[in-house]
């Protein structure tokens, strides 16, 4: 009998529509017994590149507190941020010279380069990824 | 076609059970994680203490119930926030007050587009061409290329709203418009 069901149970689950939601299922089941614990703020990006071969702490890149300040354009139209987390290339010397971050991080629209610590704030060995996102809650949590 | 739409089905259960859990545990006050222990910030980090409070900036924001916990389109829309629209002299702002309908959701709702609260945050070019063609019925939008970041999903379900909010986009009743 115990054959039987567990055969009828594995063709069942071969379905990739009720695996997927039985998966579903238990990350949510899974996220909802640990509510309390830490979570990044929802669109949270955390980049590391180049960070943690060069023994710096990867950069949090904060949504919620640039959109309080800028329209999304501003970056992703103007200053050209793919909509893409670590797809930018982007690295000290164009910061430097002005793009990405430096457009405004020169010291006259917002505090200048030389406050490595205020972007470089992440855990060391965080994945760059967008934190909290849809996906990343549907999906086993291989990074946690 | 079939296979299609059972497709979608699968899809838009997986995401409505995420919704499910997510709205049971997410009920009562609203609450930001302190930088210091939300898993991404190095507690040591000596810039910690410098940096501005999820809590401070966004508890005085209109609420909502995902994401941020920010409903952001009515704090630009009420002028609680002002975010600037460039930092180039010569950026146009190009809004659109167009609502575009997408009629093909299966047994959802029909989803409505508006044009018009995207433009306040967005430029064309975010979208146009390389996301979307400007053409009625020429996107194969679908909820499994939404969920892998493709069309809506590359900003819904990682800085705009998440994708659990099913009926904010799946608005249209289908008998609404045959009427």
């Amino acid at each position: 009998m115990t054959t039987a069901a567990l055969a009828g149970l594995g063709r069942v689950l071969r379905r990739r529509g009720l695996a997927m939601m039985l998966a579903t299922l238990c990350v949510a089941l899974l996220a909802g017994l640990t509510a309390p614990g830490s979570h990044a703020e929802y669109g949270d990006v955390v980049i590391n590149n180049f960070s943690d071969k060069a023994e710096m702490r990867p950069v949090v890149f904060p949504h919620w507190f640039h959109r309080v300040r800028f329209r999304c354009k501003v970056c992703h139209a103007d200053l050209g941020f793919k909509f893409q987390a670590g797809g930018n290339e982007i690295n000290m010397l164009k910061i430097i010279d002005g793009e990405y971050c430096g457009a405004c991080h020169n010291g006259e629209i917002a505090w200048s380069i030389e406050n490595c610590d205020l972007c470089h704030s992440g855990k060391p060995g965080t994945p760059t990824q967008v934190h909290e996102s849809t996906l990343q809650k549907l999906l086993t949590p291989v990074n946690k | 076609m079939r296979a299609g739409r059972s497709r979608h089905r699968r899809a838009a259960a997986a995401v409505w059970l995420v919704a499910a859990m997510a709205s049971t545990g997410g009920a009562g006050a609203r609450e930001w994680r302190p930088l210091d222990d939300d898993g991404v910030h190095d507690p040591a980090a000596p810039g910690l203490q410098y940096l501005q409070k999820p809590s401070e900036a966004l508890s005085v924001l209109p609420p909502d119930t995902a994401g941020n916990r920010v409903n952001w389109v009515e704090a630009l829309r009420q002028g609680i926030i002002k975010p600037r629209t460039n930092v180039f002299p010569e950026t146009k702002v190009n809004l659109l007050d167009l609502d575009v309908i997408f009629p093909e959701t299966s047994e959802m709702p029909m989803v409505r587009f508006p044009h018009l609260v995207h433009t306040e945050w967005l430029d064309c070019a975010n979208c146009h061409d390389h996301l979307f063609k400007k053409k009625i019925g020429a996107n194969p939008v679908n909820m499994f290329k939404i969920l892998e970041g493709e069309y809506c999903g590359r900003c819904h379900g990682a800085v705009a709203f998440p994708l659990t909010e099913c009926k904010r986009c799946h608005s249209v009743p289908r008998n609404d418009l045959i009427r």
